[in-house]
């Protein structure tokens, strides 16, 4: 099994005509996963290599089914792209594209939540989703992970979730399911939403969890993992070295008034019996030893 | 992005919100002439991304011409914290009853709007909330909604001003709260806002900080890139649109990711060094990218040695190495490389790295072993 998307996922892809959307479109396609169509009003009735191209997303779902959509649109379109999506009835948008204004996220999420809360968002700010052998949407390179579990991974990060992928695959394990949550202050998905979902995953028996400085999203989740969750978790939190009040990188990478330090999140997850390791590669055998007690 | 306070009330002002009457210069004589023009007794206020101005003795009262210049002169050019100071703010001194605090900022965890109302203005609003906590009334708002009128009555009624405040309150809370939305804002604080003895309120301070995010909404904004804070390789680095935070160690870095960014930093650090740079270049492997991050990298005196961390992903070993190899054809690199190179077709890249490699040049299979070879070598110069 998997966490929200599968083989049976079919995606569209809100920008698939532009250069990355084409990349990452066809590359997804090549994978294995059923990418049925694209959305440019300006391309209406064209292809991308056989893929049709529709005007608006609730076209392109009536010809093709897809429940889920992927966005490579540029930033200033995001909001008007993710608000088209959700009300087209699409389950799961995957929002990829960077630089997307905070007023907008925080504005979208709440639309969302208020009107279509059976709409799934991913990111923005987010590499995407990848079940391995079975669906991958976005621009994780599919080929480092391998399928079938038992571990799932969430992320804010995407290279640091390449190098777990890539670790575990070199260790041989695999993996149900990789979110990639992203960096932004306002992921339409969260670290808890993510271990909710593999909880009650009969397919994934531990979950690693990949955090960074900025916001309280890992407390919380350390939170959820003491009440909640009976599967184990190891987890690696980057940014301990991080000035204060610098973004580094990710727009909600950002100790702000002493808070959200990744000493602090790092606290809160040992607190909750979490595994953490002090670099990725600890991280990665903290996992390896948890998967061989299973 | 960071606003100093009279950029901050410029922005204030244009969504209607009073601020003192004022001009910013930077140099003596037109200090006095403003003083003149607004009228004494005049405040001449040190314009710094820094707080502490008053103890500093960049915030001075001027009674006339005379103490307008020597203030003006004697602020120019202090040092606040590190800070030096370019630019001063000369504006009509206010009279003051009494002394509130206001701010909107997103509250992460609620994923909404936070206001923040306290009748304890003019102090710093960590140690009211430390203190005296129920001093500060809060509201959070569904940015899907927004804030009402009555909203924001019932917020002011519950922060307990003094009645005299409520109308003028009431009104620039509306207003700063626009300013706050459409603006863009990540944050933006009144401390003080004042009650006047003439019943009126007036923002006296403002600080402002907004998403660089959505700068492409406002272009106006782009006059407020030349103040901010940034040192030479930072000045640099932006120049050449690279993701770099300044540090203060040797090790320089480049890496792709902000995560693995990060990540590297702190693995220095753990190996006993220090970074001396966050430097993310993102996806791709050209060698224009690497080339603009190394010729960053090398202008920073601090840099003893470079540590190339690179995960390829959907980007290839190959396309990585031949970037690097190019980059290095490019630019003359004193401080030795260390490179760790994994992921997709690290081998291929590699093989294409091999006969590159010298004393100045070299190649280490994981990031923790490159990582402490890259401290090593640092610490040898």
């Amino acid at each position: 099994m998997s966490i929200f998307v599968d083989e049976n996922t079919k995606v569209i892809y809100q920008g698939l005509t532009g250069s990355q959307g084409r990349y990452y479109g066809l590359l997804n396609k090549a994978y294995g996963t059923q990418v049925v169509g694209g959305v440019n009003p300006k391309k209406a009735g064209t292809d991308v290599e056989g893929i049709p191209v529709f005007a608006t997303v609730a076209e392109a779902m009536a010809a093709t089914g897809a429940t889920a959509s992927c966005i490579f649109i540029p930033a200033p379109g995001v909001k008007d792209a993710v608000l088209e999506a959700a009300e087209a009835g699409i389950g799961f948008i995957a929002a990829i594209t960077e630089g997307v204004p905070a007023h907008d996220e925080a504005y979208f999420f709440n639309v969302l939540k208020r009107d279509y809360p059976n709409t799934r968002l991913l990111g923005p700010n987010c590499p995407g989703i990848i079940s391995p052998g079975k669906c991958n949407i976005g621009i994780t390179a599919g080929h480092i992970a391998k399928p079938g579990g038992p571990v799932g991974i969430v992320s804010r990060s995407g290279t640091l979730t390449y190098q777990a992928l890539y670790e575990l695959q070199q260790k041989d394990i695999g993996v149900t399911t990789c979110v990639g949550i992203g960096g932004d202050p306002v992921p339409g998905t969260s670290f808890i939403d993510c271990l909710q979902a593999f909880e009650a995953d009969p397919e994934t028996k531990a979950v690693m969890m990949i955090g960074e400085i900025g916001g309280t999203g890992e407390e919380e989740a350390a939170e959820f993992i003491k009440n909640h969750m009976s599967k184990p978790v190891s987890s690696y939190i980057a940014g301990v070295t991080a000035p204060p009040g610098k973004k580094m990188g990710h727009a909600g990478a950002i100790v702000s008034g002493g808070k959200g330090t990744a000493a602090a999140k790092m606290e809160a997850l040992r607190d909750a019996g979490v595994l953490v390791g002090e670099n990725p590669t600890e991280a990665g055998e903290l996992m390896a030893q948890i998967v061989a007690k299973l | 992005m960071d606003l100093l306070e009279y950029q901050g009330k410029q922005f204030f002002a244009s969504y209607g919100i009073p601020v003192s009457d004022g001009a910013a210069t930077d140099n003596v004589d037109e200090a006095v002439a403003i003083a003149d023009r607004v009228g004494y007794p005049v405040v001449v206020k040190a314009q710094v991304h820094t707080g502490g101005r008053g103890k500093a003795g960049g915030v001075k009262l001027a009674n006339n011409a005379e103490e307008a210049r020597l203030h003006a002169s004697n602020i120019l050019g202090l040092d606040i914290k590190g800070h030096i100071v370019k630019t001063i703010w000369i504006e009509h001194a206010s009279d003051i009853a009494e002394e509130y605090y206001a701010s909107f900022t997103l509250d992460r965890s609620a994923k909404a709007y936070l206001g923040m109302l306290s009748a304890q203005g003019g102090v710093e609003i960590e140690a009211v909330a430390e203190s005296n906590p129920e001093a500060i009334a809060r509201i959070h708002i569904n940015p899907a909604e927004g804030l009402t009128e009555e909203a924001c009555r019932d917020w002011v009624a519950r922060a307990k001003l003094n009645p005299a405040a409520t109308e003028g309150a009431v009104s620039i809370l509306m207003k700063l709260y626009t300013a706050y939305v459409e603006g863009d804002a990540d944050l933006v604080e009144i401390n003080p806002l004042i009650l006047m003895p003439n019943g009126q309120v007036h923002a006296l301070d403002a600080k402002v900080s907004l998403d660089s995010n959505a700068l492409y909404e406002h272009p106006d904004y782009a006059q407020y890139d030349a103040t901010q804070p940034r040192d030479e390789r930072e000045v640099q680095a932006h120049e050449k649109g690279l993701q770099y935070v300044g540090l203060e160690g040797a090790v320089g870095v480049i890496a792709n990711g902000a995560g693995l960014a990060m990540s590297t930093v702190d693995v220095i650090n753990q190996v006993g060094g220090n970074a001396a740079n966050f430097l993310d270049i993102g996806g791709g492997a050209s060698a224009d990218v690497m080339t603009g991050a190394l010729e960053v990298i090398i202008h920073d005196p601090n840099v003893r040695s470079i540590f190339i961390n690179i995960f390829g992903g959907i980007t290839r070993g190959e396309d990585v190495a031949n970037g690097i190899v190019e980059a290095l054809r490019r630019v003359q690199i004193d401080a030795p490389i260390v490179i760790r190179l994994d992921g997709t077709n690290a081998d291929e890249g590699r093989a294409i790295l091999a006969p590159h490699l010298n004393e100045k040049l070299m190649m280490e299979p994981t990031m923790l072993d490159a990582a402490r070879k890259a401290v090593e070598l640092a610490a040898a110069r």
